[in-house]
């Protein structure tokens, strides 16, 4: 059984983004990049299923400043192999193209299920997990929360609004829209990580792609226009404290 | 004719209809709602002009594949400039796939849609809602709309036609197939019902961290809540979860500490009566939603609160 992870760099959530002159881009100078969080949930579970099953774990990532790192890391977190796609420049908000890299790469590679998160920060023009499930043909699950093998099928836990949750089973090969693991990502001992940066070897596949053209652009990036803001409270912590306390006193949203 | 396809989930919630009405107006076509199931619901769709009813075995429960071939069969058949989906689950199944299987482009995140000569402007919430991209989009085009965006004002009424749909061949050789709803344990934990909450978010740092939240909790005789990331980092459990998948909630007092305000969080959250949020990024967005801001190191803004509670 052999289990592929789509593995996206993006900034680090949590950080302060700025836009960069072109205003239709964040200033890439001043992030820091990661693994995508939801793909790093979709690494952890495709890991599980190694520990559970035997499976093999591919890591595979596009072409780009840091892609080696975060494959390394990958393998340090338990990722058997690891793959590079070259596919050529795109466009950062061109995910379908991205898409289409990675499902030629998934062609040539034969897994018998793919993992990836279920979504990015740029993926404004679409998901990958449903495009790859549109380019390959096969069935998809998205917003997914625990995966299993069993007899040739993968059985999804699919988590809807409100945190209802069902049992799908996909005829594999299939495609999963991870939202969260099993269990939380695994911490990695540095000792482990500077191993996997000498040890792990980075195969490189050439694929190209043939994406049509997008009649979709960004034309600006902003800070959203509030429609109301926050009566903002400062002064040091005590003093902040102490006005918190009066706003709650007078809201009545304290007891007794 | 510029038509406007809406794809509307069980339970029917007719707030997709509200939000898409303008885009049929502008389009110059009808709105039609597309409803999907073993017996497609008939409730809620008066707003529509046609209500499209697709009736399959295969359709309830939700299964993607099956909702994906009637979505792909409905867009071939109504042709409509406009394809619009909220931004739940099965609009993350269908959206995008529905899309390229039909070759349209797809916009997604949506918080904001017009259409002018032809062409959509659309506005999406991205990186966690911290920025807003707009978008020019050339029809005809598929949209799913973030849940932030619609509004529970009732729709005013369209035309009220029925139609039906008949079930794609692709229903009959599905891949996929539902196996079972999953009941979840009562953990004694609602937060629906929660008087006060105090809600940590990705900036609290660390599973030893929630504790100085807890503490605050325990001072104001709160319960604790938590945001997505907080949940899958395994610092506390999923049943405190609040936002899109996880309570929707409506205390008296929402005090966040450390939470950015995703759309996917504002949405559990923003019926709260009074919000107050801890942040020290001045430009977070649940700034725009909390009555009263802070932009302060939650923990010590947190350490002064249960001291000068506990006086």
């Amino acid at each position: 059984m052999n289990v592929a992870v789509a593995i996206r760099l993006m900034p680090k959530m949590g950080d302060e983004l700025e836009v960069d002159e072109s205003g239709t881009d964040i200033d890439r100078e001043l992030v820091d990049l990661a693994i995508n969080e939801f793909d790093d949930q979709a690494l952890e579970e495709a890991v599980l299923l190694k520990e559970s099953t035997g499976a093999t774990v591919t890591a595979v990532g596009l072409r780009s400043d840091g892609v080696d790192e975060a494959l390394r890391l990958a393998y340090a977190r338990g990722a058997d192999r690891l793959v590079v796609v070259e596919s050529g420049e795109s466009d950062t908000y061109d995910s379908r193209t991205g898409a289409l890299a990675f499902a030629e790469a998934f062609r040539q590679l034969e897994p018998d299920l793919v993992l990836t998160g279920v979504q990015t920060p740029t993926d404004v023009f679409g998901q990958t997990a449903p495009y790859l499930a549109a380019s390959l043909g096969w069935p998809q699950a998205n917003v997914v929360v625990g995966v299993t093998l069993a007899d040739g099928t993968a059985r999804v836990v699919q988590e809807y609004s409100g945190g209802r949750l069902a049992v799908l089973g996909l005829d594999l090969p299939a495609i999963v829209g991870v939202q969260s693991a099993s269990s939380p990502p695994r911490y990695v001992a540095m000792a482990r990580l500077r191993q996997a940066m000498t040890e792990a070897s980075i195969e490189t596949l050439n694929v190209s792609v043939d994406a049509p053209a997008v009649p979709s652009s960004v034309v600006s990036l902003a800070r959203p226009t509030p429609e109301a803001q926050a009566t903002m409270l400062d002064g040091d912590a005590e003093e902040i404290a102490a006005k918190l306390v009066e706003v709650l006193r007078e809201r009545g949203a304290l007891t007794g | 004719m510029g038509d406007v396809l809406a794809y509307l989930e069980s339970p029917v919630n007719d707030r997709l209809l509200g939000f898409a009405r303008p885009l049929a107006n502008a389009a110059g076509g009808d709105l039609v709602a597309l409803l999907a199931g073993a017996e497609p619901e008939t409730k809620n769709v008066s707003a529509a002009d046609v209500a499209l009813e697709a009736a399959h075995p295969a359709l309830s429960p939700y299964l993607p594949e099956a909702h994906q071939a009637v979505l792909e069969a409905a867009i071939n058949d109504v042709s409509p400039d406009l394809v619009v989906l909220e931004n739940t689950t099965a609009g993350l199944d269908l959206g995008a796939a529905a899309a390229a299987a039909t070759g349209r482009p797809f916009v997604g995140y949506c918080v904001e849609l017009a259409v002018e000569d032809g062409e959509a402007r659309s506005v999406s919430g991205i990186y966690g809602g911290q920025l807003h991209a707009t978008a020019n989009t050339r029809l005809p085009a598929v949209f799913a709309i973030n849940s932030v965006a619609l509004h529970d004002a009732p729709p005013a009424a369209g035309r009220g036609e029925r139609a039906e749909l008949a079930p794609p061949a692709k229903l009959e050789g599905l891949r996929t197939s539902f196996v079972e709803p999953v009941e979840q344990p009562d953990e004694g934990v609602d937060l629906t019902k929660a008087d006060r909450i105090v809600c940590v978010g990705r900036g609290i740092g660390s599973k030893e961290n929630i504790e100085i939240a807890e503490e605050l909790a325990e001072a104001l005789d709160a319960e604790m809540g938590a945001s997505r990331p907080v949940v899958d980092s395994g610092w506390l459990p999923k049943v405190r979860q609040v936002g899109k998948s996880g309570a929707h909630v409506t205390p008296k007092l929402y005090l966040s500490l450390g939470v950015s305000g995703a759309p996917e969080h504002v949405e559990g959250m923003q019926g709260a009566e009074l919000i107050v949020a801890v942040n020290t990024d001045p430009g977070a967005a649940i700034f725009h939603i909390a009555h009263y801001g802070v932009v302060a190191d939650l923990f010590d803004v947190a350490d002064e609160l249960t001291n000068l509670l506990g006086e």
